[in-house]
């Protein structure tokens, strides 16, 4: 009996994924992300890789953070149905079945661990492994349920691709690449308090202990406060080392005073206020911390400009 | 002798199978461009095959 045999005795027509389905499963706007921080991380390396090598380096960190994307959304199905963000992903919306979600995230975790140890070394391939796991095992199946600190140490499986595209290039961690990791985990809870801000009802129906469904909305807006001075450092201290000069200095220092002026102007505010505007300060909070995250590795990359012209650095 | 009509299942799934071909014949352009430059380079080889490996020598004991 052929496929299409099969087929015709299924009765009903079902829904047949297209590639698509599957690119969804890799998360490719988290990808696009990823896949900056690290370019950047291994091109403000000391170390030079080859173009081939580069690029497959980058390739394969984001296709292991696609592959983590896939397996969070295996075992999160569950949530992401009722979760009107998350509702239209190709697992809750029926496009793909759960068990081939898993099985592409397992298979694509193995291929790109192994290329990126053969393309580069065993430490990168290392770090991507852990950070596979970590976004799996440790943030989706464990913390993400369990405490409302789910964001703060989950974060970490998100700020690991700089650091692996540093390690990549030379082989080791360094001071530089500890920074590039620490703002970005840093960066995290502050970014996704203010989204759990205005998305109110999502997690709260999902069940998901998020900071404003555990303790409140008031003391979310105080972590977020908190959160943005402790980046303060991290991000000022990226900027005095080896991949920092007076202009990554001049953008950490304008970035984190807007930052700091957005994330005061939201502890100063109550729900009142808040819902009056429709959420306008967190909202906007938001958007700019996509934009500051972003304009900060872009510093990184324009210092190294600046210093092949023999300009910036230090 | 006639072909038989392409059946509207396979039509569905000729964009899975376009992009997974695509896909594969990417990955093997990139293992072979990969090789080419970790050969050319002369990258240290670790296998037993057919290589030269002084590393894996035994150490010679010298007089001072």
């Amino acid at each position: 009996m052929s496929d299409t045999t099969a087929y015709q005795g299924a009765g009903a027509t079902p829904y047949e994924p297209g590639f698509g389905d599957y690119v969804q499963l890799l998360k490719p706007r988290v990808m696009s992300l990823v896949v900056f921080t690290a370019l950047v991380g291994l091109l403000v390396a000391p170390v030079h890789l080859h173009p081939v090598e580069a690029f497959s380096a980058i390739l394969f960190i984001a296709l292991g953070a696609g592959a983590s994307g896939a397996l969070n959304m295996w075992w999160d199905a569950d949530i992401d149905a009722v979760m009107k963000r998350t509702a239209r992903r190709p697992v809750p919306a029926g496009k793909v079945a759960g068990g081939e979600a898993l099985g592409l995230g397992m298979a694509l975790s193995g291929i790109s661990i192994v290329m990126l140890w053969l393309a580069t070394n065993w430490l990168a391939a290392a770090l991507l492994a852990f950070t596979i796991f970590f976004y799996a095992v440790v943030y989706s199946m464990w913390l993400k349920r369990s405490t409302p600190q789910n964001i703060v140490i989950g974060g970490a499986a998100g700020a690991f691709p700089p650091m692996i595209g540093w390690v990549a290039a030379t082989g080791n961690v360094s001071v530089e690449a500890f920074l590039m990791f620490a703002l970005i985990f840093m960066w995290t809870p502050p970014h996704f308090w203010a989204l759990a801000l205005f998305m109110k009802e999502d997690y709260h129906t999902a069940g998901v202990p998020m900071l404003t469904v555990t303790h409140g909305r008031k003391a979310t807006r105080a972590h977020i406060l908190v959160y943005t001075l402790l980046l303060v450092p991290v991000a000022l201290g990226a900027a005095v080392t080896s991949i920092g000069g007076p202009f990554t200095l001049a953008v950490a220092v304008v970035l984190n005073a807007w930052f700091v002026v957005g994330a005061w102007r939201i502890w100063r505010r109550d729900e009142a206020v808040a819902e009056a505007d429709k959420y306008a300060v967190e909202k906007a909070f938001f958007r700019f911390s996509l934009l500051y995250l972003f304009l900060h590795f872009a510093a990184f990359l324009v210092e190294l400009a600046l210093k092949s012209a023999g300009l910036g650095g230090w | 002798m006639t072909f038989r009509p392409e059946h509207e299942l396979h039509k569905r799934r000729f964009s899975r199978n376009l992009g997974l071909g695509l896909t594969l014949v990417a990955f093997v352009v990139l293992v072979f461009a990969l090789t080419v430059v970790k050969v050319q380079r002369g990258d240290p080889l670790q296998g037993y095959d057919h290589t030269y490996q002084p590393a894996l020598l035994p150490k010679v004991e010298t007089q001072p």
